[in-house]
C-alpha cells in the first residue's frame, strides 16, 4: 500500500522535471521576455545620474534609460520594465541565473567577463576613465602639465596605480597625498591640501557639483588615464536578444546623429532622407530582421529620447551632475559615439 | 557584599563607605548608610544632595568637575548644530550657506526615506499599511488582549496589508513587491523572521536536547553552521548562489529569500538561547513532570517551556533587537530597506554634503524601534515574574 504522502512525493518527483523543462525551453531570453510582457533590467541601488530612483521614487539615469529603450523596442511601451536593484557582488550572478534579462548598472566591459563568466556586451554607453580635477585659477589645460604636483588619491586602489603609471610613462614626477575616506579626501582638496584630485571622471563630476559651491571654480582635465568602458550586459546564448538590445543603443546613437529628438520625432516620419527613413521604420525591414515591430526605433526615440537628450537629462548640462560629453560625444563631434548603419 | 565588610583604605575612611554604597542602592538588604538619610530621595536640598553624591571624595570632586567640563564643551555646539542654527525647510543652496544641521534634506526626501520606489502617487497605501501593522503590534503586546480574537485579528490585518501593498484588487492598482521599499521592507522582514524564528528556535532548542541522536546531530549541525558563518554570507547564499542551483527561468522571490536566511539565522541564535532556559529549570521539575505521568510534549508545553522561556526574556529580547538591526544588512542583496533608501537619498549631487544629517534621522528610527522592544521586554520580565521574584 502507498499512503497518500507517498503518493503525493511520488507525483511530485515525477512531474517536477517535466515542470522545470517546460520552463527551461521558454527561456531563451528573447521569447521569455516578450511572453512575460517587460524586461527585467538588473541596475544600481543608487548611483546618481546612471541609475536611481528620484525624490518620488522613479529610477531614472542613464543605465535606466538603456533598460527602457529596449522595453521601448521590444513592447513600444518604454514603462514595461521591471527594476531590480543589484549589488557590485550580485549583479553577475543575477544575470547568469536568469534573475535578471539585462543587466545595465555601469558595469565596465572587459576580456574576462566577455569569455569566462559567460556574459555579451551591448555597445559601451557610457566611456569612463579616471581623470583629474585642478583648481580653475592654476590655468592648467592638460594633466602632462601636472609635473611636481601634489595629487589626493584614495589608497589601494587602482585608482593609486593608474597614478603612478601615468606619471611614470610620462616622465613627471608627483607627491601623492593618501586619504582613507572620501569625505575627507575632497575636503583636502578643496582645502588647497592638493593640486589635483584623481578618481574616475563621472566621480570627479558629482564631486565637484556637491561639494563646491562654484563648480566652475574648478576644472576637470581632459585627459582620461584609465579605460572604463560602461556597457550593458546580457546573458550568452540569446542572439534575437543580445542583437535587440545592441541595435536599441544604436538606434539612440544614429537618432543623435541625424538630430532627431523626442520632439522632432514625429516631423521627422516624413523626412526625405533614407537613413531617416530606415531608422524610423517609414520604410521597412529592419523590424522584421530584429524580430520586433518596423516602429521600434520610432518609440525609442519618442518615449526615451536619442542619446544625446539621454545624456544631457541625466549626466550632463541639464542634470546637476554637469559633466561634458567628453568621450561621450558624437564622432562627427570629437567623441567616439559611433552607431553603425542601421540598414 | 564582600567588597563592604573589608574596610576602605584609611585615608578617607567613612566616605569610602557611602561610595561603595551609593553603587547598589537597590539592594534592601544594605545596611544604612550614614549619609543615607540626606542622601536618599527625599533630600530636601539639592545642593546637600549634590555635595553628598558628587563631591564627597576629591575623586569624585575630580570627576564631577571633568564630566560637567565635557558638556560644557560638547553640549552647547550640538544643540546649537541639530537646533539653533538649524535648517529646516530651506532649500541645499540655504543650507549650504547655514551653519548647522540641514533637515531640509530630510523633509525633501522623507517620502523616498520611507517609501523607496513604490509609485509616488499610491504611497498612503505603504503608510496605512505600516501604521495598521505598528498598531497591531501595539495591541498584541497588551496583556487585555491576549484572548483567540487577536488571532484573527492578527489574520485580518496582515490580510489588509497583502492588500494594500500589492492592491490588484478592490480598484487598487497592482504593485509587484520588488517595487516595495524603505520603512515596510525594514519592518515585515524584521516581525515576520521574528515571528517565524521563534517558534523554530524552540524546536531546535528541544531538538539539541533530545535522546534520538539523529534528531540532536542535525539540530546541533544546523546550529553551528548558522552561528558559524556572518549572516552577510547567508544572505548572499540564499541571494546569489541559491538561484544558480536552480533551473534556468525558475526564480522565487528576492524579499523572500532574503526572508528565509534571515529566518534560519535569527533562529539559530534565539536557540541557544532558548537552550539556555532549558538547561537552568531543576532536574526536580523534568522529574515531578515525569512522575505526574504526562508524556513528552504535555511535559514540554506545560511545565518545562513556561518556566525556561520566562528565564530567558532578556536574551530573547537582545536577539529580537539584534535581528531588527541586522535588516539593514539585506541592502547587499539589492532590497531596498529603509537604510539603504536613506543611502540613496544622499547620493543626490544637490544634497549629498548633508549626509550626516540622513544617517542621523535613520539611526533615530531605528533607535525608537529598538528602544521600544527594550521597554516592552522590561515590562514583560516583570510581569512574567511577579509570582516569584527573589
Amino acid at each position: 500500500m502507498i499512503s497518500k504522502l507517498q503518493a503525493a512525493a511520488l507525483a511530485a518527483v515525477v512531474t517536477l522535471p517535466l515542470a522545470l523543462s517546460g520552463t527551461a525551453q521558454a527561456g531563451a531570453t528573447f521569447d521569455g521576455v516578450k511572453q512575460k510582457g517587460y524586461v527585467q533590467c538588473g541596475v544600481n541601488l543608487g548611483l546618481y545620474g546612471f541609475s536611481a530612483p528620484d525624490d518620488k521614487g522613479k529610477w531614472t539615469g542613464l543605465d535606466v534609460d538603456v533598460c527602457r529603450a529596449v522595453a521601448a523596442a521590444m513592447f513600444g511601451d518604454a514603462e514595461k520594465v521591471k527594476y531590480t536593484p543589484l549589488s557590485a557582488q550580485q549583479r553577475l550572478p543575477a544575470l547568469q541565473s536568469g534573475e535578471v534579462d539585462l543587466l545595465s548598472r555601469n558595469t565596465t566591459r572587459t576580456l574576462t567577463r566577455d569569455t569566462a563568466n559567460g556574459l555579451n556586451f551591448a555597445p559601451t554607453n557610457y566611456y569612463d576613465g579616471q581623470g583629474f580635477m585642478v583648481s580653475a585659477k592654476l590655468g592648467l589645460k592638460s594633466a602632462k602639465q601636472l609635473n611636481g604636483a601634489t595629487v589626493c588619491v584614495l589608497p589601494g586602489t587602482t585608482t593609486e596605480q593608474n597614478v603612478a603609471d601615468f606619471f611614470r610613462a610620462n616622465k613627471m614626477n608627483f607627491k601623492p597625498v593618501v586619504i582613507e575616506k572620501n569625505e575627507e579626501l575632497h575636503k583636502a582638496f578643496f582645502a588647497g591640501r592638493c593640486d589635483a584630485l584623481t578618481s574616475d571622471a563621472s566621480q570627479l563630476a558629482a564631486i565637484r557639483a556637491a561639494e563646491t559651491s562654484n563648480p566652475n571654480d574648478f576644472l576637470i582635465l581632459p585627459e582620461l588615464i584609465s579605460k572604463e568602458p560602461l556597457s550593458p550586459a546580457i546573458r550568452q546564448g540569446d542572439e534575437e536578444w543580445t542583437n535587440l538590445v545592441t541595435w536599441a543603443f544604436y538606434a539612440m546613437v544614429q537618432a543623435e546623429e541625424k538630430g532627431i529628438t523626442s520632439e522632432t520625432v514625429d516631423a521627422a516620419m516624413t523626412s526625405p532622407d533614407p537613413d531617416v527613413k530606415r531608422l524610423l521604420g517609414v520604410t521597412a525591414g529592419n523590424g522584421k530582421a530584429l524580430g520586433v515591430e518596423e516602429n521600434w526605433a520610432y518609440n525609442i526615440v519618442k518615449q526615451v529620447g536619442n542619446y544625446g537628450q539621454s545624456y544631457e537629462r541625466n549626466v550632463g548640462a541639464g542634470s546637476k551632475l554637469k559633466m561634458p560629453r567628453g568621450q561621450n560625444a558624437l564622432y562627427t563631434e570629437g567623441g567616439i559615439m559611433y552607431a553603425p548603419p542601421l540598414k | 557584599m564582600s567588597k563592604d565588610l573589608s574596610p576602605p583604605p584609611s585615608t578617607v575612611p567613612p566616605a569610602g563607605w557611602a561610595a561603595s554604597y551609593e553603587e547598589e542602592p537597590s539592594q534592601a538588604s544594605t545596611p544604612p548608610s550614614p549619609y543615607g538619610a540626606q542622601g536618599g530621595m527625599t533630600s530636601l536640598k539639592p545642593f546637600g544632595w549634590a555635595k553628598d553624591n558628587l563631591f564627597n571624595t576629591k575623586l569624585n570632586t575630580v570627576l564631577t568637575l571633568a564630566c560637567l567640563a565635557i558638556l560644557w564643551f560638547a553640549v552647547p555646539p550640538v544643540v546649537s548644530w541639530v537646533l539653533l542654527d538649524a535648517t529646516w525647510l530651506g532649500t541645499s543652496e540655504e543650507c549650504r550657506a547655514g551653519a548647522g544641521a540641514c533637515w531640509s534634506i530630510i523633509v525633501v526626501k522623507h517620502r523616498l526615506i520611507f517609501f523607496g520606489t513604490y509609485p509616488y502617487d499610491e504611497q498612503w497605501r505603504p503608510f496605512l499599511a505600516c501604521a495598521l501593522f505598528v498598531a497591531m503590534l501595539g495591541v498584541s503586546g497588551v496583556r487585555a488582549f491576549w484572548r483567540p480574537g487577536l488571532a484573527v485579528a492578527w489574520a485580518l490585518v496582515l490580510v489588509g496589508m497583502g492588500v494594500l501593498m500589492w492592491g490588484g484588487v478592490l480598484g487598487l492598482t497592482h504593485v509587484p513587491n520588488d517595487k516595495w521599499g524603505g520603512l515596510p521592507i525594514t519592518l515585515m522582514l524584521s516581525v515576520f523572521s521574528i515571528t517565524l524564528a521563534f517558534p523554530l528556535s524552540i524546536l531546535l532548542a528541544l531538538g539539541r536536547q533530545s535522546s534520538l541522536p539523529a534528531i540532536r546531530t542535525i539540530c546541533v549541525g544546523f546550529i553551528e553552521l548558522m552561528r558559524g558563518v556572518p549572516l552577510v554570507s547567508v544572505l548572499f547564499m540564499a541571494s546569489v548562489m541559491f538561484p544558480l542551483f536552480l533551473p534556468e527561468g525558475v526564480t522565487i522571490d528576492k524579499l523572500l529569500r532574503a526572508l528565509a536566511g534571515l529566518t534560519l539565522f535569527t533562529a539559530a541564535y534565539l536557540a541557544e538561547a532558548v537552550r539556555g532556559g532549558l538547561q537552568a529549570i531543576p532536574k526536580g521539575q523534568y522529574e515531578a513532570a515525569d512522575a505526574l505521568g504526562l508524556g513528552y510534549w504535555q511535559k514540554t508545553w506545560l511545565i518545562i517551556l513556561p518556566q525556561a522561556l520566562r528565564i530567558v526574556i532578556p536574551p530573547i529580547v537582545n536577539q529580537f533587537i539584534s535581528c531588527f538591526k541586522d535588516t539593514s544588512l539585506v541592502t547587499i542583496v539589492g532590497l531596498y530597506d529603509l537604510l539603504t533608501a536613506a543611502t540613496v537619498a544622499t547620493t543626490d549631487p544637490e544634497w549629498r554634503p548633508f549626509f550626516a544629517e540622513v544617517y542621523v534621522f535613520a539611526g533615530l528610527l531605528f533607535w525608537i524601534f529598538c528602544f521600544s522592544m527594550s521597554r516592552y521586554s522590561q515590562w514583560l520580565e516583570r510581569m512574567a515574574n511577579r509570582y516569584n521574584r527573589r
